[in-house]
């Protein structure tokens, strides 16, 4: 009796989940809605920047009216909770299930790397408009997808030469958050500081649940000229705070990658946070008036200041939206969207002038960017600006490919 | 018994027939829902059949899901060489631990778990030159099996998984039900009986510490087949907990209850959050309801029902 | 490495030490009377840095905050220890562990609803924002502050267990639930008070930690296995293992984490397997 039960009960949760799952899965019709498919973290520890991306992008999407070349776009948005295995898992809904046209989104370097066999087994035009990590469009890249954010490095070339060549710092202690996000940033940083005849005195990896600082902030070389920090979201608040507590920010100032000082944290920082010099495509204090309009419409939507993620986001869909344009509409023939794609070039997004590489990276402004307060509020004020940056820089992309991959061991640190 | 082997035969059967007209989206999370089924059954050896319960489950499913992943990505290994590390890497891990946690019992038994299962986290997440750290080691290709068919399709790997699960489900049956098995009840009911009964009660214990891990570590293998990716997220406290959960939903000491809690988990996760972003709030709503309604879960109250009498084991 | 290298790492240890005792001597506790493993307690910590927060946007004064935080987190304890845990027997370990983590992850939950994702810090007053030198080191008054907190309290939590007849009760309550309802003690009245307090001092850690660790989502998870360690490595339910506990575990993870950066987890969780094997009750735990 009861094995009978049991079996019945399976029986009809089986059949249940076959007819929940299984249920219409015919082909959107050409002329039917154009479908969107945001992978972003609503929830888990990622879960402000993942607004950030989803905010940009429903408003780009939203300026347009939801509509393209006469037809509607229709945005499906899925949680990854910050974790690569369930992005993964979303990412095959979306496709799978949804039937989008375009997939875009994603946070984490792993996450990329796990999308990229996905996107090329799918044939599916994939845009990443955050994920950063160096070899996604360089050694590794992915015929199906295409950049239209940044690479790690990108930023970090020409900012070293910066500051070789504005600046007295010669020696300088890298501090960064011990991930390819935090290897690559230094690494791009380390070659082109060294090349110019800066010295990386010392490398300091934190683990990226670092809640105090202390132990790191104490080992850092006292004769060095200044120090290179690579945090995000609330690491960066609180290194900024706890690095200001040592008392050592008058005689080593900061230098930084992007995200340390990005506006996603920089309101809730403090005076700690002023001086900080960091290099990033974007400032939500960029003067263009593309920007203020931006950034404007964006306060007005979400309740608070632009970030690089809702740039890279807003600007992600409007690049979506021009190639689907470019294309007439017809996303169903994948490859000419991605060609599309592939080729889009624009000269008024809020960061500036952007066109894409043959590896599938934006060629894109660089800013230098310094803390200050103006009208009482913390902003990243730009202080010089280096058109047209390839994530090559000015080195020979073949020369360069030949090079390992940016890690903690390379390039070596000589000078330690 | 042979009901039972009819029941299981009915139930791999359907499933298998129902698959090549799901679309693959479904079929992946059937996928999923098949390896955590063998990782719930294994924990459910340990909590169900013996009373233990493991809170560092995930320990043993991450060092074969690492294992797994390092072998393949950095050597090269094939699938053979690699499912063997695994195992024993899983085993061995288990065997090691269990020396440190059979001796406590009740809570104190959770919490060296626990902190065992911290010590793999910790290495898995800091051991950088080894385990890639936060970036986690991705890149796994499916095994080729010298098969006709390509098992980085969905529908070939889930008739695999199929395979796996069914033979885990076939010889964690055989276990529970061995004479061997049968003490490990004995053991749950009345650790001091089975003393004075001669039982060697630590050795029981630990064997089916060792042999629980050893079919987690079955599930991890499979795992970074399947996802082709592993990282700490995979040995962390929230994997062991859900697989508790798992099994406490299904009904623990049924073996077929965890493998119904792993489904219905699986496709609980997936489908609320199309439909909410506020589905943490009712994963834990269904943690408590569980637990205050669903005591015994879902297998133990349908049994219950059946024969309103307990007869001291389930 | 110099001396200033040790006295440094020492100092910082011993302070994010102190943070640990708040967070973990209310979980020892809890443990020790009600025999819950409460996995909601890392939760406690990071909704009383968010209360603090919120109080301190308010009203301005820091002291509210931790006032606000202690209690209102304090009534939360009250709430699922009278409502939910209540209903569990002492015996169901499991349905423990599964209740308690389901708090956690509604509690994540309603975090992220109620204060947005955005990582904060705490505004402390500006007579702890400075540095003191001592002999040509700094040390950050707030740090200072933390370890003074953490000493009152527990001079306080210990005064109040061997001095006082509430203290005696929880004691009696601790060795033998039994028996100390046999004698007439309303140990469900005991229980309550102790979960309030547990969960107020992780609150109270909470606010006093969101002002240099921040408050942000995840940190619930992030605090708890550090809570659970200090517990295991002292002893279930014993304050002094408790304070012995968060020092060392203090110590150990700041000088690991400087060493022997590859191993700074395995440096803080191996010693605690070791003590586990020779001792399963923590140095100062009864079985």
């Amino acid at each position: 009796m009861n094995v009978k039960r049991a079996r019945i009960v399976a029986v009809v949760v089986l059949l249940g989940l076959a007819v929940s799952l299984g249920g219409p899965t015919a082909a959107a019709a050409q002329g039917g809605p154009i479908k969107i498919g945001l992978l972003a973290p609503l929830t888990g520890a990622f879960a402000a920047l993942g607004k950030d991306m989803l905010n940009g992008t429903e408003l780009y999407l939203d300026e347009v009216g939801r509509q393209v070349a006469g037809r509607k776009i229709e945005l499906i948005v899925e949680d990854t909770e910050g974790n690569t295995a369930t992005a993964l898992t979303k990412a095959r809904k979306l496709v799978d299930q949804d039937k989008i046209h375009v997939l875009t989104g994603g946070l984490l370097a792993s996450t990329g790397y796990a999308l990229h066999p996905f996107a090329d087994a799918q044939k599916i035009p994939t845009t990443y408009p955050v994920m950063a990590s160096d070899d996604l469009t360089q050694r590794k890249p992915a015929k199906w997808v295409v950049r239209t954010g940044w690479a790690t490095s990108q930023p970090m070339h020409p900012f070293a030469d910066w500051v070789v060549k504005n600046t007295k710092h010669r020696k300088v202690v890298t501090i960064a958050m011990d991930y390819a996000f935090g290897w690559e940033t230094v690494g791009g940083f380390q070659r082109t500081f060294e090349e110019g005849g800066g010295q990386i005195v010392q490398k300091i990896w934190t683990p990226l649940n670092t809640n105090d600082f202390a132990p790191f902030l104490a080992q850092i070389k006292p004769d060095a000229d200044a120090v290179l920090a690579l945090m995000v979201g609330r690491l960066a608040l609180q290194f900024m705070k706890q690095y200001e507590e040592t008392g050592r920010k008058a005689k080593q100032p900061l230098l930084g990658g992007g995200t340390t000082t990005d506006e996603s944290v920089l309101p809730q920082m403090g005076d700690e946070a002023l001086g900080a010099i960091t290099a990033l495509h974007y400032s939500a204090a960029l003067g263009t008036p593309q920007n203020q309009k931006f950034f404007k419409v964006f306060e007005a939507k979400a309740g608070k200041i632009p970030s690089y993620y809702s740039e890279a986001c807003y600007t992600g869909a409007r690049w979506i939206v021009e190639a689907i344009k470019a294309v007439g509409g017809k996303v169903e023939d994948r490859e000419a969207l991605l060609a599309a794609l592939r080729k889009v070039e624009m000269r008024d997004a809020p960061r500036g002038p952007i066109s894409v590489d043959r590896w599938g990276n934006p060629i894109q402004t660089i800013y230098v960017r310094k803390v200050e307060r103006v009208g009482g509020k913390l902003q990243n004020t730009v202080i010089a600006t280096m058109p047209a940056v390839s994530q090559f820089w000015k080195y020979n992309p073949d020369e360069y490919l030949k090079l390992p991959l940016y890690t903690r061991e390379y390039p070596p640190c000589k000078a330690c | 018994m042979s009901r039972r082997v009819l029941g299981a035969a009915v139930v791999l059967a359907g499933l298998g027939v129902i698959a090549p007209f799901l679309p693959s989206y479904p079929l992946t999370l059937l996928i999923q829902a098949l390896i955590s089924a063998i990782f719930a059954m294994s924990l459910d050896v340990l909590l169900g059949y013996t009373g233990l319960p493991s809170l560092g489950h995930a320990a043993y499913f991450g060092v074969a899901a690492y294992a797994v992943a390092i072998l393949a990505v950095e050597r090269g290994a094939g699938f053979a060489t690699c499912l063997v590390a695994a195992l024993a890497a899983a085993a061995l891990t288990a065997a090691l631990f269990g020396v440190l946690a059979i001796r406590a019992t009740g809570t104190y038994f959770l919490m060296i778990t626990l902190a065992l299962g911290m010590v793999v986290w910790g290495l898995a997440f800091r051991w950088v030159s080894m385990t890639k750290g936060d970036n986690g080691i991705s890149g796994v290709a499916r095994p080729a099996l010298g098969l006709p068919w390509d098992l980085a399709m969905p529908l070939p790997f889930f008739y695999f998984t199929l395979t796996c699960a069914g033979l885990a489900w076939w010889l964690l049956g055989v276990l529970v039900r061995s004479p061997f098995g049968m003490s490990l009840k004995g053991i749950r009911e009345s650790e001091s009986r089975m003393q004075s009964l001669g039982y060697n009660v630590w050795l029981h214990k630990y064997l089916a510490f060792v042999l629980s891990g050893l079919f987690a570590g079955f599930a991890g293998a499979l795992w970074a087949y399947y996802n082709g990716f592993v990282s700490p997220v995979d040995v962390q406290l929230v994997t062991s907990v859900e697989a508790l959960l798992m099994v406490a939903l299904g009904g623990s000491g049924t073996l077929v209850g965890p493998a119904l809690g792993a489904l219905l988990i699986v496709f609980l996760k997936n489908f609320v959050s199309v439909y909410t972003k506020r589905w943490l709030l009712i994963l834990g709503a269904v943690y408590i309801g569980v637990i205050l309604f669903a005591p015994r879960g879902i297998v133990g109250a349908l049994r219950a029902e059946a024969t309103p009498l307990p007869r001291g084991e389930s | 490495m110099t001396t200033e290298f040790w006295v440094t790492q020492a100092f910082n240890g011993l302070s994010y030490g102190a943070l640990l005792f708040l967070l973990a001597s209310g979980l020892s506790l809890i443990f020790g009377v009600m025999r819950v493993v409460n996995l909601a307690h890392g939760s406690y910590f990071m909704l009383g840095g968010y209360v603090g927060l919120s109080v301190v946007w308010r009203t301005g004064s820091f002291v509210a905050a931790l006032a606000g935080g202690a209690l209102a987190i304090a009534l939360i304890g009250v709430g699922m220890e009278r409502l939910f845990l209540r209903r569990l027997p002492a015996t169901q370990t499991l349905g423990q562990v599964l209740m308690t983590i389901g708090f956690a992850l509604i509690f994540q939950d309603v975090a992220l609803l109620v204060w947005g994702g955005d990582p904060y810090t705490i505004p402390v007053p500006s007579v702890l924002g400075g540095s003191v030198r001592v002999g040509g080191l700094l040390f950050p008054s707030y740090r200072i502050f933390i370890v003074a907190v953490a000493l009152a309290i527990g001079a306080a939590l210990w005064l109040a267990l061997e001095g006082t007849r509430a203290g005696a009760l929880i004691r009696a309550a601790v060795d033998d639930a039994e028996m100390a309802q046999g004698v007439g003690i309303n140990v469900p009245t005991v229980s309550l008070l102790v979960f309030a307090l547990g969960a107020g001092l992780a609150a109270l850690g909470g606010v006093i930690g969101g002002a240099f660790l921040g408050v942000y989502p995840g940190a619930d998870f992030e605090v708890l296995p550090y809570a659970f360690v200090v517990v295991i490595v002292g002893g279930l339910g014993s304050l002094p293992g408790a304070m012995v506990g968060s020092l060392l575990v203090g110590l150990l993870d700041n000088f690991g984490k400087a060493l022997f950066p590859e191993l700074s987890y395995f440096t803080l969780f191996a010693p605690m397997a070791l003590i586990l094997a020779l001792r399963p009750t923590g140095l100062f735990g009864r079985a």
